[in-house]
């Protein structure tokens, strides 16, 4: 490293303002070393410096919420002595550049968050952005993040039961791979990721550090995303799923003996974060002895040691007595386990290296005293233009069977089985609802209840309207809980935007915080965490505002559970629920007229609310045999896959005249559930619904999908349509 | 009564394993792969996962444990052994079973539901199963296309060595039944004395009918071991 002081901070992307704040905390100009930790931590993948103050804003407090926002994960009491931890996360430009290890790297990561609380992981879930695959490169995106998923995943004995694979042109250049983890744990096993009681002992658990993902926070997570990219490469890490596996049984044993006082994982900005964040959480400081690491290479730098992202490695806090038990069981495991640092009293962060002090800073400026910054926003008027060119306006489709079998048959609609074909949705054997279903379902073992999740986002109505957009993602995931007959319980997220320096995404970040938070404070499901992913964009062009919503959810009783499948010929079929002609941002105007304009539909959140309380009651009760939400493609989608997973046709009346019916069947009216009941039981669903829109649909039976007059398709060529076309696509 | 399943490092289905055994009624236990004992127990399964990380050759390192050995003789003494997937590719490294499983055919992991008959019940793990019997159990794989010389096949064959064979919905072998390429969509094989089974799917991730792929059919294969280790106790 030839640049030193100002220059050198320029060069590792923090500002002149920055800088200047570190010369006045220190009292002097920062070496290589220290500016490399600060330019990491003040990143904006570690700092949260342009969202802080809008998640601020965010309910993370109820009831059930055990810790919140600032910890590794979100934790819920889920009764029994026990809690359930999940979060989501980004891994959308390790992805990008190298969609194999980014798509690994990811589930890893996510995993040693979940791990870090003292929970063991049960599942995991993918939310997944793509360009359309009609592109080479969209398709070897595609295949890389699955395989990496695969790979990583399935090593590690943890079932990938869920989430979404959709396609759209704004993801082109710039894919996204979100991953979710849900871990329990026995609620008196909670791990707290911070160091505590001077004297006591720092261990490094796991891999070898070497000098891969160095930058990853600041080069690749943390600025704009261009043709540069490619060259980029080397700042993505690496992943060893087997590592990974032993270091998970070694903590996981470690946690269960009690011997560690705190645990936090390594991930983005490595050993300088994990010793800075435990210390600074703790009030104390901390003396690190980089000579004590264990190197893949001799003579790697100082701060190549503490930003480096090797995968596969923990730090846990030990009492200085229990130090060699901890390396003891960790060597059964075979992991490496080495003490490198010791907790001390006072604030300051000191790093040796070769017997001299590299590092004196103090660790709460490093971990919680970055820059925040109140971004400008500025509402786009092109947002206006879009926002009145409503589809509806389109011509209506001649023939309306036909139009639906091409909706069905759209990368975004048709079943994604060539992708979860590739995951391990079996392992741990708690698999009650796996992919393909509204919601996943994991019995929690020893009780007869299950924890539901679902991944949602809807990026081309966070386009028209990220408000809405939010309000929409919060609402179909608490949908498709519900769905399954669980009562939705808290939120955890992942935002997915542009670039923060640029007013106009500043302002959908705004305003999609907002919506997510108004749609959370409705449902009762407090926001427990999540992460912000920033400069997604390729050229200057920031994809659609994306945010995901992981919906946790509890079912009660497993006996009850309910799933999308028409049962048994000649039960009612019902829609909970209003449907509006809204086509805006659906995706039949995509798929028919690739045309994206028009406003996204209206959500009602009380009404939202109360189908949510009316599907948990209907499970509860045992008044429905099925029950599938109506979201992207609408009702003549949802009709088709509940036929389909039952192998049995429908008959449904007709409401409107021929001109208006497109608007009915492809309506992404929010709000809506069909259910199917036994005929006996239709006036109790009536009466339990009380004011709650209901309309009685049709029936289930036959070997068709009819709807009076205006089409009838074959169950056999509705199946083709929807089971096939996406593995077709791919060949 | 006792069934040891053993844990590798990187084993995954080993808990699996132990649950469905005690499902079926069965006091299971994990034996550690460091130990050369194997605690008396009256049978032994080694389970699914990527023992070692799989890295050189799936199941290669494993065979190498101090378990392995004790795993070997126990079988030469006729005891009984079940191989689940990893366990399989085990077993045929430690040349326990003939053959080898090598990447599937279309490249990809695969999970999924397949439909397995059962060639002969002529073995302790299907007394519980008849000859033509149809069973609906999991495969989870990345490497579980069965390989073996044509000469070894033929002999096997003529031995009632081949168990299983992955099969259509009507029971036939066809080659849309055969999920991963195996030679004679093989998927599951026993030694010449019977005491050895392997095979790809999984039974223990098919004993819930509630759960996973809704199937209880790997019960059938579960529970004859339990009958044939009960049995030998009576």
């Amino acid at each position: 490293m030839s640049l030193t002081g100002l220059d050198l901070a320029l060069s590792l992307a923090l500002t002149k303002d920055e800088y200047d704040r570190i010369v006045s905390t220190l009292g002097r100009e920062p070496n290589a070393a220290e500016l490399a930790m600060y330019a990491a931590m003040w990143s904006e993948h570690c700092s949260y410096k342009s969202s802080k103050v809008h998640l601020k804003t965010l309910p993370t407090e109820g009831p059930h919420i055990v810790m919140g926002p600032g910890e590794n994960a979100g934790v819920v009491d889920i009764g029994d002595g026990l809690v359930a931890v999940f979060k989501l996360e980004s891994h959308n430009h390790p992805s990008a550049v190298e969609p194999v290890q980014g798509a690994a790297t990811g589930v890893g990561g996510i995993v040693r968050d979940i791990l870090a609380t003292g929970a063991r992981p049960v599942a995991l879930l993918d939310p997944l952005r793509f360009g359309e695959p009609d592109t080479w490169r969209n398709r070897w995106l595609l295949g890389g993040v699955v395989s990496g998923i695969s790979q990583y995943g399935n090593s590690i004995g943890i079932p990938t039961v869920g989430g979404e694979t959709k396609f759209d042109p704004t993801y082109a250049g710039n894919p996204l791979v979100n991953v979710m983890c849900i871990g329990i744990a026995t609620a008196d096993h909670i791990q707290r990721a911070r160091a505590s009681g001077p004297g006591n002992i720092g261990v490094l658990m796991g891999a070898k550090t070497g000098r891969d993902g160095i930058g990853g926070v600041s080069v690749l997570a943390s600025r704009p995303f261009d043709a540069e990219a490619e060259a980029k490469r080397p700042s993505v890490q690496v992943g060893d799923p087997f590592e990974e596996k032993i270091l998970i049984e070694a903590c996981l044993e470690l946690i269960d003996r009690g011997l560690l006082v705190g645990l936090q994982d390594l991930g983005g900005a490595g050993l300088c974060c994990a010793t800075s964040e435990t210390a600074s959480r703790g009030d104390v400081g901390m003396e690190v002895d980089l000579d004590a690491v264990p190197l893949r290479e001799t003579d790697m730098e100082p701060f190549e040691i503490l930003t480096s992202e090797s995968q596969e490695r923990m730090f846990a806090i030990v009492e200085p007595a229990n130090v060699d038990a901890v390396v003891d069981a960790c060597r059964r495991w075979g992991v490496p386990a080495v003490p490198v640092a010791r907790v001390t009293e006072g604030e300051a962060l000191v790093v040796r290296h070769r017997g001299e002090v590299v590092v004196n800073v103090p660790a709460r400026s490093l971990a919680d005293e970055g820059p925040t910054y109140e971004r400008p926003t500025y509402r786009p008027s092109w947002i206006d233009v879009l926002r009145k060119d409503d589809p509806m306006a389109l011509p209506a489709p001649e023939d309306l069977g036909e139009a639906l079998l091409k909706v069905l048959a759209s990368p975004n609609i048709a079943s994604k089985r060539w992708v979860w074909r590739q995951y391990d949705y079996l392992v741990q054997h708690n698999t009650l609802a796996g992919p393909g279903e509204d919601a996943a379902l994991i019995r929690i073992e020893g009780t007869n209840r299950a924890l539901a999740v679902s991944t949602d986002g809807n990026g081309r109505f966070g386009q028209l309207d990220p408000r809405l957009g939010a309000m929409h993602a919060v609402a179909e995931a608490a949908r498709n809980v519900a769905c399954t007959g669980a009562r939705p319980l808290a939120v955890t997220n992942c935002l997915n935007f542009g670039n923060p320096e640029r007013p106009d995404v500043m302002w959908q970040f705004a305003e999609a915080v907002a919506g997510m938070g108004e749609a959370c404070r409705a449902f009762g499901t407090p926001v427990t965490g999540g992460n912000v992913s920033f400069y997604n964009e390729t050229d200057g062009d920031s994809i659609h505002p994306t945010p995901i919503i992981g919906m946790l959810g509890i079912l009660e009783d497993t006996a009850k559970q309910v799933d999308i499948a028409f049962k048994t010929e000649g039960d009612v079929i019902v829609l909970l629920g209003e449907t509006m002609p809204e086509l805006g941002g659906s995706e039949y105007a995509w798929v028919l007229h690739r045309h994206l304009g028009g406003a996204p539909p209206e959500i009602d959140l009380d009404h939202e609310k109360a189908l949510q309380d009316l599907l948990v009651a209907l499970a509860d009760e045992l008044l429905v045999a099925s029950a599938h939400d109506v979201s992207e493609g609408g009702l003549g989608v949802c009709l088709a896959e509940s036929a389909i997973a039952g192998g049995i046709g429908a008959t449904i009346e007709r409401f409107l005249d021929d001109d208006e019916m497109h608007g009915w069947l492809f309506s992404e009216s929010a709000g809506r559930v069909v259910v199917t009941c036994a005929q006996k039981d239709l006036a109790k669903i009536r009466k339990r619904a009380g004011e709650l829109p209901l309309t009685v649909l049709g029936t289930v039976g036959g070997e068709s999908l009819r709807i009076d007059g205006i089409l009838e398709l074959p169950l056999i060529d509705v199946a083709d349509a929807f089971e096939e076309s996406f593995s077709r696509s791919l060949a | 009564m006792r069934i040891g399943v053993v844990q590798f490092p990187g084993s995954n289905d080993e808990r699996d394993a132990v649950w469905a055994l005690e499902q079926l009624g069965a006091d299971a236990e994990l034996l550690w792969h460091g130990d050369a004992g194997l605690r008396d127990v009256d049978a032994v399964v080694l389970p699914g996962g990527f023992s070692y990380g799989d890295y050189l050759r799936c199941g290669a390192i494993a065979r190498f444990s101090p378990v392995m050995g004790s795993v070997v003789s126990f079988a030469g003494d006729g005891g009984l052994v079940l191989g689940i997937c990893n366990g399989f590719q085990v077993l045929c490294e430690a040349g326990l079973l003939p053959g080898a499983l090598v990447r599937n055919e279309g490249l990809s992991f695969i999970c999924e539901p397949v439909q397995l008959r059962v060639e002969t019940n002529d073995s302790a793990f299907f007394t519980r199963a008849e000859a033509g019997d149809v069973l609906t159990i999991p495969i989870k794989h990345g490497e579980g296309r069965y390989v073996a010389d044509l000469s070894v096949v033929k002999e096997m064959e003529d031995n009632g060595q081949i168990v299983l064979r992955y099969v259509d919905d009507s029971g036939e072998v066809t080659s849309e039944a055969n999920p991963n390429g195996a030679i004679d969509n093989i998927a599951g094989v026993s030694n010449a004395e019977g005491n050895v089974f392997g095979l790809m799917p999984h039974p223990e991730h098919a004993v819930d009918a509630s759960a996973g792929i809704r199937s209880a059919d790997g019960a059938v294969i579960l529970g004859s071991l339990i009958d044939a280790v009960i049995g030998a106790e009576a």
